[in-house]
């Protein structure tokens, strides 16, 4: 009789699949960046939802966030696209297959410098799809110029200060067409992964802008999007729970302690408050709240907002259910009797 | 412009002693926005429902009204179909250019016109026919507003009058052109028509030779534009995916593909359609969509035109280094933001080839017709496809936008090739793949579609730093090896791009090589240069890039070879300067064209003999 102890059982999710499945390879970004945090929080939610990696697309733009895609769901198709222009072929590759759960990941550079009209018409178009801003303020991979959401008066690695304001993402996302918007903090383990996983519920943009240091060219003494500095200014909106659909939601909350958004897959977002009423399904008091905090030099983080009755760009085209990439010949090309037709109206 | 001075030569006689039939140019001067298109598109079908070989062209403004415009019909017997440089029957409507455009006339031209313009005065050797549009609107058009628009009708009869044309031929073209909805206005254009017919019936003595007769020439044929015609081809290509940007003078070509996609393309029992058109941003996100739905599988396109092209630069090159499928309808014009848009040339050939930074590539079809637009739309689709890359179709203004008699299209005999794609069947039975490997010897690899359910499926899309696998790498050997396959790659897209049509004049030293709507007018000047001069060339119409050998074969067989280009900078014969030895291009002589309007023959005649120094 053999007397070694079998293997513990190893951990799966509700697909069988390990951990190990939804990670990709190895990071080269350096120790300590916010954006790793960010590929972990990715990894969790996916393998704990149990998102089918081959139904998801991850597109990315260029930067140093825009290289994490490698970095998580290796099993997942990928595409690196040109600096700003990563909402493009999203768009594209989304159109062509409605089924794939579209996850991008951006900079703040990518976003808000080169690709703020991308982005702008990426909301305005509310396409499906999962858009995060790691958000650090800098460009990391030109070594430390500052991006356009780099705050007013933040001070660059050799003390010269930012002279411009920045552009919100999020209230950008709010006012023109986002309907799952939210900002969070890469050191907020809890908070991103509830985020992330209303993303994943969510039919219709998410626009996730996360607060992500730069540990080489941004955390110093006098940059705004440094750990030290969102340790002291950050001020939560409230707490999130998220429930998916599969398991059990049968706990009741009593009344006035938490608002619950049903999600379009059938999960639950529960909305706990703290110190502020907070509806993150009022738009305009959203866009006022991030106003004010901007005033009082806070960053506001949680769900700003979030809209599960508004169409999505795929539901106002009419597509077929079938992906339209890749229909057979039969329902693609008009048989000759059009060909026919069309001659005989051009005679 | 230049001014033309005033040279009174013999005055016509008041009889002509012969007459020019089915071989002539008519020239409409109007204000654009005036509704003259329709009046014109009349004119234009009659002739051709004559049986007569016809062509229009439309010399328009970047403008929406108010400012010159110029349409003008070829008929020729001869089944010329290219711009015709002299003008021989002007309508002059506008009081703008009316001037100007009587004094360019050459002696013994017609100019039908407004009354009130007093055109007869500038010379004594043209024909002149005053019509006084004012006056006879009234009557035929009760309605003040409309009179504007149906003024243009009137012009019709005059002309049909003056040149023999069957008025019923002009009442079924109405009908054609307005068709079974809008009955109450063919009606109205009708009285106008018939209104020019008669009072140029009971007032003028025809005096010029000009004239029609009936001819079979244009039996079964079709009338469309360029645009059009690649809207066909791509909605028969299976085209899944379209994007765009609005720009002239390709719009037209998207706006008739999304009319003929919502009748054709919704399935009946869902009416939901089998495709999405997104109207972009900019160029900018046009291409990118196009290149990402390409990616997950789609038949994707976007038309564009030069400005576009420009803007598309860095997405095409990383098409290229990332082997995505896409097809680009490029509709050539002049011009970068305030040029001349709205006027015809070659001018993004070389730009083209190399689009983007860094050692790239790229095939180009050059149809020159309609049937080509159409054919070469589906080749281009499958293509794209079977060597996953960008290709782009060159058309241009003329070919695009503007009317043209063409033979009806085939019906695409060759099934959709949709390259090589791995199922999960496929990956199950492999074990797996290296997404850039070139396992078949024609540098064209294996891809997945996003979506394949197969853990071996997934690879990661990106730059010119990848190894075979797809993996990120900046080795030496892993880049020069990706980019060593891609040139072998388009080695072998040279076997399979359409071949160029070679046309062998017996004894001929000397031959033209053109693409595209550059076609008419050396066709025609092969015939002008025998004809007239005794001179004998060759013809060899490239109909895509990468060249072929047969165009090496053309130009070792001759002493000189004029490359035709519709620009100043002679592109295409930059092109194949790029590729050929010092022998062969010693032989090549530029012949280029770059004034906005379709090459004409008379042109390319006079340059040749000059040239040659006849």
């Amino acid at each position: 009789m053999s007397t070694t102890v079998p293997p513990p059982p190893k951990k799966v999710n509700r697909l069988g699949l390990e951990v190990l499945n939804y990670k990709g390879s190895k990071t080269t970004l350096c120790a300590g960046c916010g954006h790793n945090a960010i590929s972990e929080r990715i990894v969790e939610s996916f393998y704990e939802l149990g998102v089918e990696p081959h139904k998801v697309a991850k597109f990315s733009g260029i930067g140093c966030s825009s290289k994490s895609p490698a970095y998580f769901l290796g099993l997942s198709h990928g595409f690196n696209a040109v600096h700003g222009r990563m909402p493009a072929i999203a768009t594209g590759a989304v159109l062509a297959n409605h089924h794939m759960l579209g996850l991008g990941v951006t900079g703040d550079g990518d976003t808000a410098s080169i690709g703020l009209g991308q982005f702008m018409h990426l909301v305005r178009r509310n396409l499906p799809m999962i858009y995060v801003i790691e958000n650090n303020g800098v460009y990391g991979l030109t070594k430390g110029q500052f991006s356009a959401t780099a705050d007013l008066g933040s001070k660059l690695k050799t003390g010269a200060p930012n002279d411009l304001p920045p552009f919100d993402c999020c209230a950008l996302a709010l006012k023109w067409g986002a309907t799952f918007v939210a900002r969070s903090f890469s050191g907020d383990k809890k908070q991103l992964q509830a985020i992330l996983k209303t993303a994943i519920a969510h039919n219709g943009l998410s626009v996730i802008d996360v607060i992500s240091p730069c540990v080489t060219f941004n955390d110093h003494e006098g940059s705004t999007k440094s750990y030290s500095y969102m340790k002291e200014h950050e001020e939560v909106l409230h707490e999130l729970d998220f429930v998916p659909f599969f398991e059990d939601i049968s706990v009741e909350i009593p009344e006035g302690e938490a608002m619950d958004v049903r999600m379009h897959d059938g999960s639950h977002l529960r909305i706990r408050k703290l110190e502020r009423d907070f509806d993150p399904t009022n738009r305009l008091a959203s866009l006022a709240a991030l106003e004010e905090a901007e005033a009082k030099g806070e960053v506001l983080t949680g769900v700003l907002y979030v809209n599960t009755e508004k169409p999505t760009f795929v539901e106002l085209l009419n597509m077929v259910d079938d992906p339209i990439a890749t229909l057979p010949e039969a329902r693609v090309r008009p048989a000759k009797a059009v060909l026919d037709e069309v001659m005989e109206e051009l005679r | 412009m230049s001014t033309i001075e005033v040279s009174p030569s013999e005055p016509v006689s008041g009889q002509s002693g012969h007459s020019v039939v089915n071989d002539f140019s008519i020239q409409v001067a109007t204000v654009n926005g005036s509704g003259s298109q329709t009046a014109n598109t009349v004119l234009m079908r009659a002739i051709f429902q004559m049986g007569i070989p016809v062509s229009g062209k439309n010399m328009f403004p970047s403008n929406i009204a108010g400012l010159p415009t110029w349409f003008t019909i070829r008929a020729s017997r001869h089944g010329y179909i290219g711009r015709r440089k002299e003008i021989d029957f002007l309508v002059a409507m506008n009081p703008e250019t009316a001037r100007e455009d009587v004094m360019k006339l050459d002696s013994g031209a017609v100019v039908v016109y407004d009354e009130p313009l007093k055109l007869s005065e500038l010379r004594s050797d043209l024909h002149f026919y005053p019509v006084p549009f004012d006056k006879l609107v009234g009557p035929v058009c009760p309605e003040a507003k409309l009179r504007k628009l149906v003024r243009n009708m009137i012009y019709d009869g005059v002309v049909a009058q003056l040149l023999d044309i069957d008025m019923q031929e002009v009442r079924k073209a109405l009908v054609k052109q307005f068709g079974k909805k809008k009955a109450k206005a063919a009606d109205l254009n009708w009285g106008a028509a018939q209104a020019g017919f008669d009072y140029s019936a009971k007032t003028f003595t025809k005096a010029d030779p000009f004239r029609v007769e009936r001819m079979n020439a244009t039996a079964g044929k079709i009338i469309i534009d360029g645009n059009s015609a690649c809207a066909l081809g791509a909605m028969f290509a299976g085209v899944t995916v379209v994007t765009w940007y609005p720009i002239t003078p390709s719009s037209s070509l998207v706006e008739t593909l999304i009319g003929y996609m919502r009748r054709f393309r919704h399935e009946p029992d869902t009416q939901k359609a089998t495709y999405a058109i997104v109207q972009a941003e900019d160029e900018l996100a046009s291409i990118g969509m196009a290149i990402g739905a390409g990616w997950a599988g789609a038949r994707s396109m976007t038309a564009t035109a030069g400005p576009g092209i420009s803007l598309m630069s860095e997405f095409i090159g990383l098409g290229y280094y990332a082997e995505v499928p896409v097809v680009v309808f490029d509709v050539e014009r002049v011009g970068p933001s305030t040029g001349l848009p709205t006027r015809t040339q070659q001018g993004d050939l070389l730009t083209t080839a190399i689009l983007s930074h860094g050692d790239t590539k790229h095939p180009m079809f050059f149809p020159c017709s309609p049937e080509e637009c159409f054919t070469m739309a589906v080749d281009a689709f499958n293509f794209a496809e079977q060597f996953q890359t960008p290709v782009f179709v060159m058309t241009d203004l003329d070919l695009g936008m503007n009317n043209w008699m063409a033979d009806p299209f085939p019906y695409p005999e060759k099934p959709i090739d949709r390259g090589k794609v791995l199922t999960a069947e496929d990956l199950q039975k492999l074990g797996g793949f290296a997404r850039y490997k070139d396992v078949d010897g024609d540098g064209v690899g294996y891809r997945t579609l996003p979506g394949t359910n197969h853990p071996n499926a997934s690879y990661f899309t990106r730059g010119s730093g990848h190894n075979e696998k797809a993996q990120y790498t900046e080795r030496e050997d892993d880049y020069i090896n990706n980019m060593d396959r891609l040139a072998h790659k388009f080695e072998v897209m040279r076997k399979h791009v359409p071949a160029p049509l070679v046309h062998h004049a017996p004894g001929a030293r000397i031959g033209f090589v053109a693409c595209g709507t550059s076609d008419y007018a050396v066709r025609e000047s092969c015939d002008q240069l025998r004809n007239e001069y005794d001179v004998h060339a060759s013809y060899l119409r490239l109909k895509a890039y990468p060249f072929t050998e047969e165009l090496l074969d053309f130009v070792r067989g001759h002493d000189r070879v004029y490359v035709v280009d519709q620009n100043r900078d002679g592109q295409l014969l930059g092109l194949m300067r790029l590729e050929f030895p010092p022998d062969l291009i010693a032989k090549l002589r530029s012949l280029r064209y770059y004034g906005g309007l379709p090459l004409d023959a008379r042109t390319v005649t006079d340059e040749v003999i000059r040239q040659e120094g006849k």
